[in-house]
């Protein structure tokens, strides 16, 4: 072959080899991951500014910056208000280029957000919501849950206390449509588990004052009251159970969905004794420790809650998939997560089912008398682990229409 | 005596001047997509500019500061989204039932409220507002705090899918605009100037003949159905109805919307309903101080610039032409 | 039987301290015609000062945090309250009554707006003082000393201030000051103080509530947004120009409340807002009030 001949060919090989990567790119060359949070109100410490320092740390523990690829932020305060979340997620679609975005504390928005996601075509890493419908019967192709999920913390809290002796059951219940989910799905775990439901009393959201509800608890003798509440109403229900001695007279309390920050508000003294079920504690393990270390002081001293634990585990596997396939497109990395096993510092190694559920063992904890803790955050004993073929609602149950 | 708030922008009727800036606005509000200015966003300040003219429509030229207009945005979105989704019904209908939900609601709480002045009239209507909000918070079909989502946007008229953000615009755009000069017809009519006398010294219109409960009662339901299309052509838009449109602070919103951009002046809304829009787009980012900036911009406006906007710009306008 | 008498008391608790709390937002519409939307917002700092004076402060190893908060709160509060009303109220008395009621609700927004941001919302501890700690087992019902507590706190405050509003000279001025304050003033009567004086003790005893509530409810900036419209509608239904008025109506909220959490608790919520437009379709100014 002469010259022109060669440097022709090579020319052409080169070009076809351009031609070939152009094709897997990552959108405007950046990965662009979109934080939206609670920063202002009842979910800020569980999740809010700690959700995007658990962002920036995934990707700086990815390395994936060193390799190449491009990657920003943003943030934005979703208020708990549906129309709110759904707004500022539809402007970062069309106008801000996001790809993917993660954690949305609150149902309600993240349902929303699920729906536009789907229509867009991008991908949404669901940490922060509780709703196990995102993975039933609103599941999409789009959406990852991560963390944990009403079912799971039903079942969870419900199952194991049941069989540890807790068999009779008074439910206080916020009168929302969350609350009584939880309050069926707990139903259902503890009847299954052989125990029974003596009684319960509906109280409305952001009820202050839960003396009469109380009252009523006690009196029904049962030997565990489940608050089927969150936030405001589950804090003031634990504080004036402890005024009124519940748990001193023998009751035991179970908080249907409770984190590390509810605890730190109220306080071991309030809330000692209190049962409830997670998916991460960051004094587990050795991982675990060194990432809460370096987390605390990114975010005023608050330790990493589960929610933020799934910010960035969710991220590095979102990371992982978006190199191999060497696209950020969002129904195809989505795919790609669900076929990859996941393996991170956080929660081990685990499996994201066809529904988009994110499968991991669930904890069983004690919140410590004061006596029992030896350092601030010192909180939880682990009292039981539920394994993860069985933390999470069967996927035949889910009514999700991706499940064949 | 009524006691009534001090409106100092005077109306002119009919000048040529209120045409020509309504036909300018139109054109600007048309252009805007082609401007690269993000059409969702418009849409949002077009319904609140709606609601804001409804409620300046009774607080401004009727004199009543009603504090529970939350109830009037909410229920036609409830209705609106109900009907579109679970009954399928096409978007105009949807829409027409949703305001009509609200005109019933504002009949009834009108003829309860309208006969205490002030403070009163101002408690009896956030209590139902509240009541509303309870009771929405609790009823099975509006999902409580996850509200009604998945909205279909539909086929307007069964012929134009509004899922194509041309065609939702120009709905909304013309929606507004209709309205608009609906309620620019009702402030110059004669119904509108026995209102304005009514504000202005209740007893001597009494004294003149007019019956004061009356006008009023009317008003008021007009402001509430204007402030339920507006409800229902937002739950279309974004496809959402949720209890933030029935808390009470949204209530506050459109108060701080209408006293920012001139109570009185019929422009006004308009220009606080974009503004306050636009600020809380802007801060969203900011988590709470989107509260405190609101906030500040109540006390401001509620010490130094009560004419607000429109009310100071005319203001000074008449008096750089004397 | 028994549980229902339970429900009683409880209620009859919850009544007190309706009523302490509504006592100050009553003496501030019913003497000076202003509605303070601020209240929530004052209640709310009350409680966080007790909670500051408690954590940060510390005085030997009692836990003097508690009582002496009860005292320094309703002052630091009653202060920023004088501050308020002389820097922006007092320029709006001569325009309508609604123009103050949109300053104090923008003040609220700022106020809580600064409190979340600087302390988030999920809440701060605050421990019940040691000496209220514990209960009294009354047979049908455990009864926490604090609940007691707040029942006698809540009537001597509510009768002492409506006795000095009533029944003392100085009530008397204040009175007539509200009524015909041109003439009171021509009297030598420092009318503009007194006032002033009046809206600070008004805010104190917002702050006062505050700390009061702070054991028992959750202490964190959004604690008085949404109760200060339960409190506006107790306010309104008692009759806005009567003290007592407030007071016993709060007292009998707190009974129907209760009720409404045995029988029907779903709308707990909602049935002090039915009463409210009951009562005001027929006695337009309250149960008490004197129509102005």
């Amino acid at each position: 072959m002469n010259a022109l001949k060669q440097s022709l060919l090579a020319l052409a090989i080169a070009g076809t080899f351009v031609a070939g990567t152009a094709n897997a790119q990552i959108s405007d060359n950046v990965i662009k991951i979109g934080v939206l949070s609670d920063m202002s109100s009842l979910y800020t410490d569980l999740a809010g500014a700690g959700s995007v320092v658990a962002a920036k740390m995934a990707v700086e523990d990815s390395g994936i910056e060193k390799r190449g690829y491009k990657v920003e932020f943003v943030s934005a305060d979703h208020q708990n208000k549906p129309d709110i979340g759904s707004a500022i997620a539809r402007q970062w679609y069309d106008t801000d280029k996001v790809d993917v975005i993660v954690d949305v504390p609150n149902s309600g928005v993240a349902l929303a957000v699920s729906d536009l996601t789907k229509a867009k075509g991008k991908a949404f890493l669901a940490s922060g919501p509780g709703t196990s419908d995102l993975t039933g019967k609103s599941c999409s192709p789009n959406t990852i849950h991560w963390a944990y999920d009403t079912w799971m913390l039903a079942n969870g809290t419900g199952t194991a206390m049941t069989k540890q002796g807790g068999d009779t059951w008074f439910f206080i219940t916020a009168d929302y449509a969350f609350g009584q989910a939880l309050e069926r799905d707990t139903t259902a775990a503890v009847q299954k588990a052989g125990g029974k439901v003596l009684g319960g009393v509906r109280a409305p959201i952001n009820t202050q004052d839960f003396s009469s509800f109380l009252l009523q608890a006690q009196a029904s003798k049962a030997k565990v009251i489940g608050l089927a509440n969150a936030g405001g109403d589950t804090t003031n229900s634990i504080k004036q159970a402890s005024e009124f001695g519940i748990v001193k007279g023998g009751q035991s309390l179970a908080g249907l969905l409770v984190f590390l920050t509810d605890v730190h508000a109220l306080g071991l003294n309030t809330a000692q004794g209190l049962i409830f079920t997670e998916t991460f504690y960051w004094d587990m393990n050795d991982q675990t420790r060194a990432f809460a270390k370096r987390f605390a002081p990114q975010d005023k001293g608050i330790h990493p809650t589960m929610v933020h634990a799934g910010v960035y585990a969710s991220l590095i596997h979102y990371l992982k998939a978006v190199e191999a396939l060497k696209s950020d497109d969002g129904t195809k990395v989505i795919a790609k997560m669900k076929e990859m096993p996941t393996d991170d510092p956080l929660f081990g190694k685990g499996s994201i089912r066809v529904d988009g559920r994110k499968i991991h063992p669930a904890y069983l904890v004690e919140v410590k008398k004061p006596s029992e803790s030896k350092a601030p955050w010192d909180y939880y004993k682990i009292r039981a682990t539920i394994p993860a073929d069985q933390a999470f609602r069967p996927l035949a149950d889910g009514g999700c229409s991706l499940v064949k | 005596m009524a006691t009534t708030i001090a409106v100092t922008a005077p109306v002119r009727a009919g000048s040529n001047g209120m045409l020509i800036a309504t036909a300018v606005m139109a054109i600007v509000l048309a252009l805007a997509p082609f401007v690269g200015i993000y059409p969702v966003f418009v849409m949002k300040a077009l319904c609140f500019a709606l609601f804001a003219c409804a409620f300046n429509l009774l607080l401004g030229f009727g004199g009543l500061l009603s504090f529970g207009h939350s109830m009037f945005l909410g229920t036609a979105g409830y209705v609106c989204a109900y009907a579109a989704k679970s009954w399928g019904l096409t978007p105009e209908i949807a829409i027409v039932l949703g305001t009509l939900a609200s005109a019933a609601l504002g009949a009834v709480v009108g003829a309860l409220a309208i006969r205490r002045q002030g403070i009163y009239f101002a408690m009896i209507t956030l209590a139902v507002a509240q009541m509303m909000y309870f009771i929405y918070l609790q009823a099975p079909f509006t999902h409580g705090e996850d509200g009604i989502q998945a909205v279909p946007r539909g086929r307007l008229f069964g012929l134009i899918d509004l899922a194509n953000p041309y065609a939702m615009y120009y709905t909304v755009l013309a929606i507004f605009l209709l309205a608009f000069l609906f309620i620019y017809r009702i402030i110059h009519s004669p119904f509108g100037q026995v209102l304005k006398a009514i504000r202005e010294n209740e007893p001597r219109a009494i004294s003149l003949g007019y019956d004061a409960d009356r006008y009023k009662l009317i008003a008021f339901v007009l402001s509430a159905t204007l402030a339920g299309l507006a409800g229902a052509t937002k739950a279309i838009v974004f496809q959402l109805a949720s209890l933030t449109d029935v808390h009470w602070t949204m209530s506050g919103e459109v108060v701080l919307m209408t006293l920012l951009g001139g109570m009185g002046t019929i422009f006004g809304p308009v220009v606080g309903a974009f503004v306050i829009i636009a600020l809380e787009s802007y801060l969203a980012r900011f988590g709470e101080w989107v509260t405190v900036i609101t906030g500040t911009i109540f006390v401001v406006c509620v010490l130094a610039f009560r004419r607000g906007i429109v009310g100071e710009l005319s203001a000074w306008w008449s008096r750089t032409r004397s | 039987m028994q549980a229902l008498f339970g429900q009683l008391l409880i209620g009859l608790i919850n009544g007190a301290f309706y009523a302490m709390l509504s006592l100050g937002l009553a003496v501030i519409f019913g003497l000076l015609n202003i509605i303070n939307f601020t209240h929530g917002a004052q209640y709310m700092m009350g409680a966080f000062i007790a909670w500051f004076l408690l954590n940060h402060v510390h005085i030997g190893e009692w836990q003097l945090g508690y009582w002496s908060a009860l005292l320094i709160a309703p002052i630091v509060v009653g202060a920023v309250g004088v501050v308020i009303e002389r820097t922006m109220l007092s320029r709006l008395y001569k325009l309508d009554h609604l123009y103050g009621l949109l300053l104090t609700f923008g003040l609220a927004l700022v106020i809580q707006g600064l409190f979340r941001h600087e302390f988030g919302s999920s809440g701060m501890p605050y421990q019940m003082p040691s000496q209220l700690q514990g209960g009294l087992n009354l047979g049908f019902m455990f009864l926490p000393i604090y609940r007691a507590w707040v029942i006698i706190a809540s009537l001597i405050v509510c009768l002492s201030t409506w006795y000095v509003i009533e029944r003392t000279k100085l009530g008397s001025y204040l009175r007539a000051a509200t009524e015909n304050p041109a003439l009171v003033q021509a009297f030598g009567i420092n009318v503009p103080r007194m006032i002033t004086l009046t809206f600070g003790f008004g805010v104190g005893l917002a702050a006062l509530a505050g700390v009061m509530a702070a054991p028992i409810y959750q202490v964190n900036p959004l604690m008085g947004a949404d109760l200060i419209i339960v409190v506006f509608a107790v306010v309104v239904i008692g009759g806005m120009g009567s003290i007592m008025g407030s007071i016993l109506t709060g007292f009998g909220l707190g009974v129907v409340e209760g009720l409404t959490k045995y029988f029907y608790p779903e709308a707990s919520n909602t049935v002090i807002f039915v009463v409210m437009v009951i009562v005001l379709m027929f006695r337009p100014a309250g149960l008490f009030g004197r129509e102005r």
